[in-house]
């Protein structure tokens, strides 16, 4: 094992509290000097928290922080810069209306006479720091906002490095980064680390962290997993302790009765193309099969959900309904063609807090029926009473605020929303996430009875592989915005949906 | 490079004034080929003497709408009446020396100023609502004060009112010098002390600002006194020009200072704006009234409707240029992703 | 009890009670204040009737505003609109000393309307199309509109010599109630109509307490905003019709000047929050006649009126420092702290008793 004085941040027993929700529990972080270290786990597993609670945007609840042998407690950013840990986070987290130089030296700008700010030395400084550490040449009197994302985030690591950090933490810098620009950006890290700092790396990529990382600490769930070196630790048992499951090979899940999939396609896409978000897409969707889709957090699931539902426009490629190719220019299309999405982020695209249950259930039906045809109240009633009753929604009366529900039932009124426009396709994407057990186990048989018994075509998008394995008829696995493989019924296996993510299963065919 | 350049004068910071300026050009030009003797130093010193007051409002307002969250300032013109009305008063039924009345006001000024900071900034409320209450405050104190006219005679401050500094043929009054060391003061603090430059970026993006560790409620509080210190001063200035309070005094000068910072090039959204550019806009208004009373037969009122127009014409090109700015943005980063496929 | 409870929680009770305080305040120190006469020519007279028929202009524009406002925006141009409505009106009815009219009195009021509409498209176009700020976009016709106004009018004020022009202000013959009190009445029927029978008021929360999710939903965002400011629009001009009707003549400084704050007011004392979500249209009403119970009692009072914004003021800060996330934060932290020491106290008997 490492001596302590290699050792440079300790972190012990780290606890964290949000109201009502425990985000951190128990965590164990070490990072060494001169290493770059990963910090990997699904979305929601405590990295991001982990980091802010070090740079002093949160408070901790309970748990030490020692850092170069002191006890630290930091309480705000400034103060975390100020003894050497310096964030560079996934959103640029620069002013756009400002110039490059001033990004750089906010808060610490040179002074020449009269205490006045020195601009020229001021870009001077800037031009040879990017130059020198980063190796990029630009003109540092430009505004912000006049650069790519990746130059900005290039600019966000240069100020971080220049308020003689001890720590750089890399918040998934990478993710809006070209390959090329990656490469660039891991040169720069690793001659940091020859210099003696340390780096904390969060990214999806595993790619990435195999090329660059020394060492790896897994977080699931606010809890610590581990601690692992990359060198003896395969990708796909990194997988599987991010995931929480041990894999078992060859292991097959009994199948309970799932849907069949029928002989008509619903909707098929045909090089589907969104920019950013959905790469060259061909896909077909029978009716009465529940599809899945499946990748890490971040593959581009999500948005081809959204795509499927209108709200994003594709470039090129086509969507075809029933055979008629649709010209998609807004949810409204898809809903007139029966199609109905729960979007991922129940909070900020799917609830309305201060509205009641009924109002929550018609408001889609509402919508696509236009302002003018108004249900009365008792045909209102009527539906949200049965879709209460239906989908067995725990309310005191269907006049209740939807912000007073707990999460599953949130979530139930949501899928009522879309069931009471009769669709014939129901994108679910991750439906079950901050459930409860007993009304994740409602909500996956709900799917799988509504393909089968009604014959809808559902699109279930869920992180968690156990519940793909149980709902779906099919898997569509996707990594980097780009369909790798497809898994038929046969093969759908836990197993076989990680290795196909860590790219070593390419199906039958 | 020429793709830069193509790029470069929309994405310049200094777009907006340099548009303003070449209005100003175009609009002063109009009226001196159009009118015998608008071409003249007097007639040119006179938009500043004219305009004094609302000058520096304007300079105050810009803080404000610069420093981002719906930044605004409602309550300058109610606190440029209770300023007149409290230097009227004091000087009637007072002997205090004028000067010491007029540090009283401006002392009033920033504290309506602080008030407004500590609720935007203490309770996160809304700017526009706050200030409309401290406007309505403001008026009514006034009113308290006194509700008739209360001239001011006394003549030591008559005299300061008076005075003016001769240049060429024409001269400038006391107010418009005091105008112009604000607008110079104002630009320097903006552009060369930390906490303008925080201004700025906690008006271009708040959380980042945060994050970058700058103390954003202090700035913000900061910038509300200023707000208020500049109404109450250009209060003072409104003061030598009238010399008398009347609650009715600076109706509706909140909304020209809005309208002369934005026409200046100033973004309501926060963050962009320049203080050279604010005064360019008050003196666009100033010749579109002087082209007006030297024509004679247009009335007032085409002010208003010019101003209007003025101001709509920013907004929407402020719209088009930030969408525009994100079009680019975008097909930059495509283009740089499709480079790296090849 | 739980009725108390309850009804101290619903959203009419701060405007309720503010009323209530008002009208008892009247009750004792103003003499006759709840008297209403018959007068000579049958119309009714009396303080109550007074304030209802000076706040029917307020009312109706406030309805509009409410909506406005639901939807997380806000339109300060509704007291420029009104100035040019009742410049239209008075323009089109012509001031000869004759009282002839230039055009009927139908065409000129329907003009009227279609040039509320008209701001209200335009108000509309900026925000939902052009996605500009509410406030910023409103402030264009604000800063215009009393121009505009003064334009039509040729910087003179208009008097109307029309005798029926005067009957909307006032009563029309033979009719006991004022006539802007049964405009006011029926515009909150039509939205009360247009809340109930349509489904545009639950889009308009929709859109005020979530977009992201309105979009989602299938709402069309933009036409909903369009019609907001619409309906703003056609409410300011039916109140420059009264206001306008009022003076008989048109004033293109003063008709309706500071009218949009005096809205603002009422919606927000009403507990529709600025920052949009669920409206109360009865809040709306009673903040209205709130704000002009107010105004009355302080000239009934001897408060001059220019000095009544004063108090207007204190008014709105502490409402809004009410209705603020802080204050409720604030609020809760002393409870529960109390609560504590309560228990604690309690705990500390009990122990002394053993």
């Amino acid at each position: 094992m490492a001596s302590d004085n290699e050792i440079i941040l300790r972190m012990e027993h780290i606890n964290m509290f949000f109201p009502g929700v425990k985000a951190l529990k128990d965590v164990t972080f070490n990072l060494r000097r001169g290493e770059i270290h990963s910090l990997m786990g699904e979305n929601g597993a405590g990295k991001s928290t982990l980091i802010k609670v070090l740079t002093g945007v949160y408070a901790k609840t309970s748990g030490d922080i020692i850092y170069c042998g002191n006890h630290i407690n930091p309480k705000s950013t400034l103060e975390s810069q100020q003894i050497g840990i310096s964030t560079v986070y996934q959103e640029v987290n620069l002013c756009q209306n400002l110039t490059v130089a001033e990004n750089i030296y906010i808060g610490r700008e040179p002074r020449g006479r009269f205490g006045a700010i020195d601009w020229r030395k001021m870009s001077n400084d800037a031009q040879k720091l990017l130059k020198n550490s980063l190796g990029i040449d630009i003109d540092v009197n430009q505004t912000l906002s006049f650069y790519p994302v990746a130059m900005q985030q290039m600019i966000a690591i240069a100020r971080a490095i220049d308020t003689r950090c001890k720590i750089l933490i890399l918040d998934e810098p990478t993710s809006s980064l070209s390959d090329k620009e990656t490469e660039k950006l891991f040169s720069i890290m690793r001659d940091l680390r020859d210099t003696g700092i340390s780096i904390i790396f969060i990214s999806h990529f595993l790619e990435q962290i195999y090329a660059i990382c020394d060492r790896i600490t897994v977080l699931r769930d606010g809890e610590y997993v581990g601690e692992y070196d990359v060198k003896t630790l395969p990708r796909i048992e990194l997988i599987s302790k991010m995931m929480g499951k041990e894999i078992k090979e060859g292991e097959i899940e009994t199948t309970q009765s799932k849907s069949k999939a029928r002989e008509s396609v619903f909707l098929s896409t045909e090089h589907l193309t969104v920019p950013g978000k959905v790469k060259d897409l061909t896909m077909n969707i029978h009716e009465g099969e529940v599809i899945g889709l499946a990748g890490l957090l971040g593959a581009g699931r999500t948005e081809i959900a959204e795509s499927l539902f209108g709200l994003n426009q594709a470039t090129s490629g086509t969507i075809e309904v029933e055979g008629v190719k649709v010209s998609v220019k807004s949810p409204m299309d898809m809903m007139d063609r029966r199609v109905a999405f729960c979007p991922e982020d129940r909070k900020s695209a799917g609830v309305f807090g201060d509205l009641s249950v009924r109002e929550n259930i018609m408001i889609a039906l509402q919508a696509k029926n236009g302002m003018f045809k108004h249900m009365p109240r008792a045909k209102q009633n009527e539906l949200a009473d049965y879709y209460i009753d239906l989908l067995r929604i725990k309310v005191s009366d269907r006049e209740q605020m939807l912000s007073n529900l707990s999460g599953g039932n949130q979530q139930k009124v949501i899928i009522a929303r879309w069931l009471a426009t009769q669709p014939s396709l129901l994108i679910l994407d991750e439906p079950t996430r901050g459930i409860d057990v007993g009304t994740k186990t409602e909500i996956e048989a709900l799917a799988v009875s509504l393909a089968r018994e009604k014959g809808m075509s559902v699109v279930f998008i869920s992180g968690e592989m156990g519940e793909m394995v149980r709902t779906c008829s099919r898997i569509l696995v996707i990594r980097d915005h780009v369909k790798i493989t497809e898994l038929a019924e046969d093969e759908i296996s836990e197993a076989h949906i990680m290795q196909a993510i860590a790219g070593d299963y390419h199906g039958h065919a | 490079m020429s793709k830069k350049n193509s790029g470069g004068l929309l994405a310049s910071p200094h777009f907006p004034f340099y548009v303003t300026a070449v209005l100003f050009i175009i609009l002063f030009g109009a009226g001196s080929v159009i009118f015998d003797g608008f071409f003249s130093a007097m007639n040119f010193l006179n938009l500043f003497n004219d305009n004094a007051p609302l000058i520096i409002v304007t300079v105050g307002i810009t803080f404000a709408i610069l420093s981002g969250f719906g930044g605004i300032d409602l309550s300058v013109g109610a606190v440029v009446a209770l300023t007149c009305m409290t230097l009227a008063v004091l000087m009637r039924d007072t002997q205090i020396s004028p000067f010491i009345c007029m540090a009283i006001v401006l002392v009033i000024g920033t504290a309506v100023g602080a008030l407004n900071g500590f609720l935007i900034t203490f309770f996160r409320l809304q700017p526009f609502i706050v200030t409309l209450g401290t406007m309505f405050l403001c008026r009514g104190l006034t009113a308290i004060l006194s509700r008739d006219s209360v001239p001011i005679d006394n003549e030591l401050y008559g005299q300061l009112a008076f005075m003016s500094v001769p240049i060429g043929e024409g001269f400038l009054s006391l107010s418009a010098i005091v105008a112009l060391i604000v607008v110079v003061v104002a630009t320097i603090v903006l552009r060369y002390t930390s906490f303008g430059r925080g201004v700025y970026a906690v008006g271009g993006n708040e959380q980042s600002a945060r994050l970058m560790g700058l103390k954003v409620n202090a700035i913000r509080l900061k910038v509300y006194m200023i707000s208020g210190f500049c109404a109450s001063l250009g209060g003072i200035a409104y003061s030598m020009s009238m010399l008398s309070g009347y609650t009715q005094h600076g109706l509706g000068m909140e909304m020209d200072a809005i309208a002369s910072s934005v026409i200046g090039g100033t973004q309501l959204m926060g963050g962009v704006g320049f203080i050279p550019g604010t005064l360019l806009g008050v003196m666009i208004q100033g010749s579109i009234l002087e082209i007006i009373s030297f024509q004679g037969t247009l009335s007032a009122w085409w002010t208003k409707i010019v101003v209007g127009i003025l101001l709509c014409l920013f907004i929407v090109m402020q719209a088009v240029v930030t969408a525009r700015k994100n079009r680019f943005m975008s097909l930059t980063a495509e283009g740089s992703a499709k480079k790296e496929k090849k | 009890m739980d009725m108390l409870k309850r009804f101290s929680r619903s959203s009419l009770a701060l405007p309720l009670a503010a009323l209530a305080i008002l009208l008892l305040f009247n009750a004792i120190f103003v003499d006759d204040f709840f008297k209403i006469q018959m007068m000579d020519n049958g119309n009714l007279y009396g303080r109550p009737i007074d304030i209802l028929h000076r706040c029917s202009s307020l009312i109706i524009i406030a309805l509009g505003m409410t909506f406005v406002i639901a939807t997380g925006g806000v339109d300060i141009s509704v007291g420029a609109v009104i100035a040019i409505s009742s410049a239209t009106c008075c323009v089109m009815l012509g001031g000869d000393i004759s009282g002839i009219p230039h055009h009927p009195f139908a065409l000129a009021i329907l003009c009227s309307l279609g040039v509320g509409i008209l701001a209200g498209l335009w108000n509309g176009l900026l925000v939902a199309k052009f996605k500009i700020q509410a406030m910023v976009a409103t402030l264009i016709l604000m800063t215009a509109g009393r121009g505009i106004a003064q334009l039509m009018t040729d910087g003179q004020i208009i008097t109307v010599y029309y005798k029926p022009f005067a009957w909307i202000g006032d009563n029309i013959p033979g009719v006991m109630v004022p006539t802007a009190m049964i405009i006011a009445l029926a515009m909150i029927l039509l939205v009360v109509l247009l809340d109930r029978k349509t489904s545009i008021g639950l889009m308009i929360q929709a859109v005020g307490i979530n977009p992201v999710a309105s979009r989602y939903a299938g709402i069309k965002v933009t036409a909903v905003l369009f019609a907001v400011y619409v309906f703003s629009g056609f409410c300011a001009g039916t109140s420059g019709l009264i206001e306008g009707s009022l003076i008989r003549a048109a004033d293109a400084n003063n008709a309706g000047l500071n009218m949009e704050m005096d809205a603002i007011l009422s919606v927000t004392l009403g507990g529709t929050l600025m920052i949009g979500g669920r409206y109360f249209i009865g809040g709306t009403i009673i903040g209205a006649i709130t704000i002009q119970t107010l105004t009355t009692t302080m000239y009934a009072l001897g408060v001059p009126s220019d000095c009544l914004p004063a108090v207007k003021a204190v008014v709105i800060l502490l409402i809004i420092v009410f209705q603020s996330e802080k204050f409720k934060q604030m609020f809760r932290e002393y409870r529960m702290r109390k609560d504590q020491l309560k228990s604690g106290g309690k705990g500390g008997k009990e122990a002394a008793n053993v």
